[in-house]
């Protein structure tokens, strides 16, 4: 269906060859969605490339570990039935093999790699038969806020994509450094404050899939994971419906809630949700102000107004970055450690 | 103001370790201030044992006078390896931490976050600035004078002040456990993490004045180390007779010097975000972090190289000397190292493949990068082609040799995996980079530098290490590197981050488990090595190798007595090959008496590295805590001292070729009376220094 999942036809002999060797290996996590059980075609091919890479090297790798010992025995100190040449330093078609066979691992290896990588580069949009869904990610301390620009709502906690879909991501950071990853899916992407970011996956199974921060930024850092279930379109439906009856609107107020440095669990609580252990809480908003998405990563002020019938019809405008969620400093830890709602890193436990 | 913060500036009583543990004890806090209080007091009793022992011997005269104001090249360097293995102990006693928290992390441990982010900052910061660096300066300082034939380095003093800097900014990192926090923003230290908005605290502060004391110490040894080998090679010693360290040490001398500044630079210019409000890094006001990831990597990337390839040349001396036979491919390891030193500096993106720049961009530094794969790979087949065809002797340098070439090549394999930039994006920032670069860093630079202390350590003092504690050493290093990262692999490919404190996927346990295990064996073999010092100090007398050639060694080194005298040879020798030595050797003309002696003119003593490394270490310290008063006082006292140098007339002295000839005929007699003896006797006590000479090139 998508031009990626062609790519699973480069290598179909090596993915079996994982398939076969990694359940071996590392028993029991085969059941687990990631890297090495990949659930959409980009985590797919790459898994595959990285079978390759290593079935390329495994030419010039093994010899080193099967010869060394050998000639460590046969030239052993004592040995009298081993040639001893204490002067012989070159022979010049030994020298030709040594480096003409890595230089030709490595030719192909760069070849499939300009293709691997521009195939599988993060900001290729996927085809597909059916038009992207657009996702806007917004990296917070400790946590991820997912927006449906469409669809109007957004999520905290949990990520709702349709199987079978390409899913464009655009994604930025309100604070500092982090790396957006759904290793069942495919590659990470990095966010950073002021700028933009794009990630295209596609789930082709359905399920619930780990995803997390990559990149530290702190003491909640451990905490900063959310999952990512994939449904069939009907559930799809479903799930935006229901957001839009039963969630919360992301006013002005839930978003200082929201923005505060905290884990996605203390955020839930400080919102209201009632949260199981130990799955990742799921926080549905019903509604999102235009354009919040943009006015993070301009930093600019946003009208909150539509969202908050009770501050009446003029447009009090207030910014949305955590630079000034605060309210009185421009500080944004001295603004988090004054809004902090629990004890940091505890409240997992 | 109160006088009390003009004074220590923001240094309070919250500094201490056990403060947070009085003011709000918790089971966690308290467990987490007893560790770092006991880490404090090691730091405070270290300190004072160290003074007392000093005192009580009644050698401050001696160390000063023999050791910190010393000129020689020989001094110099066995300090840095000492700075080296003091701080080695700290950062595995950490890295053993760090292992036991996430052996225990199934959604808890006893670390803090705070504690454990500090941990793997230091451990990081340690291992790359203060372990691996000094450890490498150290011998090449010893080693690489001597291989080439000259008396010191060109510049003696500049020596002893890159030791001082390097001192001072080890003496941060250490009192930064007794007054805490440490920078909690890992070795790379990325902004804007680590600007002032986001981390206030002393921490990062200390970590930006640590590294910029090191990185200025090495890019002035770099510039000692290049104009030494460029200049004060003995006659006949042409470039391509220089032995394959050498060559080494001069690549990395010229990637320090162009290397280092990139940091010295971003760290600068983060303290300024930090101190002066500028907005370099920050994410407002036209800052942009990227600017520092890639500062930081262009110096970083070529940081592993000046890490790796004095190793390469430790390894290529062993290798050579332990096969009883030429280096096979000496030309081309050379050009290797070079290709290797070149392309260094063109690979630096591959460590933000994920950063969101083109794929362009990114396929062309993955093949950069795996570009530098080849000459390296040609090394690991020329140094099997050393053994190939040879006498091959196991002795405890060659146990880290062959341990290297057989972990390395798979550290090599899993960086041309994290190369590729659509398989990067998969397992950067996992722990299956963390287990990559150990997988080079432990068996490439400390093997390596283990190999070193070995084989040239009987070079140095006189007497030979230990056999049996060695081995055992060198086997559990290499057994304890498989146990605690191989697992790392592992982890990485099933999604676990690095620096996680903890974390709740049950799968990964057992791994944690394995890795937590590995850590305590090395830990064991960091034991082994402080008993194979301590046995064979013990045992010195046994083991004396006064003759000076226990390994029948091939280059210049060895043609001198052990230890060598502070002008290292009593006239400058002549050379007419590569392996000096063994073709002296071969050819039967070893240990000659010269025609002639000179008096010798030699570097005097000086206080300079003393002064700056003080004054350097006070002027961190205070920039650190906001001490203002002392920073003014630091700089005046450096700018003074480097005044007063230019007024100092005394600058050598001169030994009388009367001394030298004595000195030296003593030792031809003691080499006559030494009996020669064969390979097989290597490791006896029969084995005083002396090598039955060679036949046709084949050793005896």
């Amino acid at each position: 269906m998508t031009a990626v999942s062609q790519q699973q036809k480069h290598f179909p002999a090596l993915s079996a060859l994982g398939a076969c060797l990694l359940p071996a290996t590392l028993s029991g996590c085969s059941s687990a969605p990631g890297f090495l059980d990949p659930q959409g075609p980009i985590a797919r091919a790459q898994l595959g490339h990285f079978w390759f890479v290593v079935a390329m090297l495994a030419i010039v790798i093994l010899p080193v570990l099967v010869l060394t010992p050998l000639i460590l025995w046969r030239y052993r100190y004592g040995t009298s039935r081993a040639a001893y040449r204490p002067k012989w330093e070159l022979t010049l078609w030994l020298d030709i093999l040594i480096w003409g066979i890595p230089i030709l691992i490595v030719v192909i290896l760069s070849v499939v790699l300009w293709r691997q990588t521009h195939q599988l580069d993060p900001y290729r949009p996927l085809h597909s038969d059916q038009p992207p869904l657009e996702i806007q990610v917004v990296g917070y301390d400790w946590k991820w806020l997912f927006i449906y620009p469409e669809q109007h709502i957004a999520t905290l906690g949990q990520l709702i994509v349709p199987v079978g879909r390409p899913v464009a991501f655009d994604l930025t950071s309100a604070t500092v450094l982090q790396t957006f990853f759904i290793p069942a899916l495919g590659s990470q992407i990095d966010v950073m404050n002021r700028m933009q970011t794009t990630l295209h996956l596609l789930a082709d199974r359905e399920g619930e899939f780990e995803g997390r921060n990559m990149q530290y930024n702190g003491d909640g850092f451990h905490e900063q994971r959310f999952t990512a279930r994939a449904v069939n379109a009907q559930d799809f439906a479903r799930f935006v419906a229901d957001t839009r009856h039963e969630g919360i609107p992301l006013d002005q107020h839930n978003y200082r809630i929201l923005a505060r440095k905290g884990s996605t669990l203390e955020a839930a609580k400080a919102l209201g949700e009632s949260v199981t252990l130990p799955d990742d809480p799921l926080v549905r908003f019903s509604a999102v102000p235009d354009g919040l998405f943009d006015a993070i990563m301009r930093d600019a002020p946003l009208d909150w107004s539509e969202l908050s019938p009770t501050t009446g019809g003029s447009a009090t405008s207030a910014p949305a970055t955590p630079h000034d969620t605060g309210g009185e400093t421009s500080n944004p830890s001295a603004s988090a450690a004054s809004t902090t709602i629990t004890t940091q890193g505890e409240s997992a436990s | 103001m109160t006088v009390t913060e003009i004074l220590f500036g923001r240094l309070g009583w919250d500094a201490l370790p056990f403060w947070h543990m009085l003011q709000n004890p918790t089971f966690k806090s308290v467990i987490n201030d007893l560790i770092a209080s006991g880490a404090g007091l090691m730091v405070v009793l270290g300190a004072l044992v160290v003074v007392a022992g000093v005192s009580w011997l009644g050698k401050w005269g001696y160390l000063w006078r023999e050791w910190l104001t010393s000129p020689d090249h020989k001094r110099i360097g066995i300090m840095f390896i000492v700075i080296a293995l003091v701080m080695l102990a700290r950062a595995i006693v950490e890295a053993v931490f760090m292992r036991a928290q996430q052996a225990v992390g199934l959604n808890g441990g006893f670390l803090t976050a705070e504690h454990f982010g500090q941990l793997f900052t230091t451990h990081g910061t340690i291992m790359v600035f203060f372990m691996g660096m000094p450890f490498l300066t150290g011998v090449i300082n010893y080693v690489m004078p001597l291989q080439i034939g000259a008396r010191d380095l060109s510049f003696p003093v500049l020596n002893l002040v890159s030791l001082g800097l390097t001192a001072a900014g080890a003496a941060l990192v250490m009192v930064s456990l007794v007054l805490e926090p440490f920078s909690t923003g890992g070795w790379t230290g990325y902004a804007p993490f680590t600007e002032l908005s986001y981390n206030p605290g002393a921490g990062v502060d200390y970590w930006i004045w640590a590294v910029s004391l090191s990185t200025f110490s090495s890019t002035l040894s770099g510039i000692n180390f290049a104009v030494t080998i460029y200049k004060k090679r003995a006659p006949g010693m042409t470039l391509f007779r220089m032995p394959l360290f050498t060559w080494t040490a001069l690549c990395t001398a010229i990637l320090m010097i162009f290397g280092m500044p990139p940091l010295t630079v971003a760290t600068g210019l983060l303290a300024l975000d930090r101190y002066l409000d500028f907005h370099m890094f920050t994410t407002d006001l036209g800052g942009n972090m990227m600017n520092y990831v890639n500062l930081f990597w262009a110096f970083g990337h070529p940081e592993v190289y000046i890490l790796i390839l004095p190793a390469f040349g430790v390894f290529s001396e062993v290798f050579a000397t332990f096969s009883g036979k030429r280096l096979y491919g000496y030309t081309v390891l050379v050009m290797a190292t070079i290709c290797i030193a070149v392309l260094s500096f063109t690979v630096w993106l591959h460590h933000f493949f994920t950063m969101g720049q083109s794929a362009n961009v990114n396929a062309a530094f993955g093949i950069a990068t795996m570009l530098i794969g080849i000459p390296t790979g040609v090394k690991v087949y020329d140094w099997m082609l050393t053994m190939y065809r040879g006498r091959v002797r196991m002795s405890v340098p060659m146990i880290y040799a062959v341990g290297f070439i057989l972990l390395f090549v798979l550290g090599g394999m899993s960086g041309v995996i994290l190369a590729t930039p659509s398989v990067d994006y998969q397992v950067h920032n996992s722990l299956f980079l963390v287990a990559h670069f150990h997988n080079m860093l432990i068996p490439g630079v400390l093997f390596g530098m283990l190999a070193a202390v070995n084989y040239w350590f009987p070079k140095a003092f006189g007497f030979r290490l230990e056999e049996r504690w060695g081995r055992r050493a060198a086997w559990l290093w290499i057994l304890g590197f498989m146990l605690a990262f191989f697992p790392l692999y592992v982890l990485g490919m099933m999604g676990m981050p690095r620096r996680s404190v903890s974390f709740t996927n049950p799968a990964y346990l057992p791994w944690t488990v394995i890795a937590g295990i590995g850590a305590l064996v090395a830990l064991a073999a960091l034991a082994c090595l402080l008993l194979q010092l301590w046995v064979s100090v013990r045992d010195r007398d046994h083991n004396r190798v006064f003759a000076g050639d226990p390994w029948d060694g091939r280059s210049l080194e060895w043609a001198t007595s052990a230890p060598p005298p502070e002008y290292n040879f009593p006239v400058i020798p002549e050379i007419y090959g590569r392996d000096a030595f063994m073709l002296e050797k071969d050819g039967g003309t070893p240990f000659q008496a010269p025609t002639q002696y000179q008096d010798i003119v030699m570097p005097a003593n000086s206080a300079m590295g003393v002064i700056i490394g003080a004054a350097g270490f006070a002027a961190a310290f205070a920039l650190t805590w906001y001490m203002w008063w002392l920073v003014v006082l630091s700089a005046v006292v450096m700018i003074g001292a480097a005044i007063a140098r230019g007024f100092v007339r005394t600058t050598h002295y001169v030994i009388s070729a009367d001394e030298v000839r004595r000195t030296h005929e003593y030792w031809l007699r003691e080499v006559e009376a030494t009996t020669p003896i064969r390979r097989s006797q290597e490791q006896s006590g029969a084995n005083r220094g002396r090598a039955v000479p060679p036949v046709e090139g084949a050793v005896q």
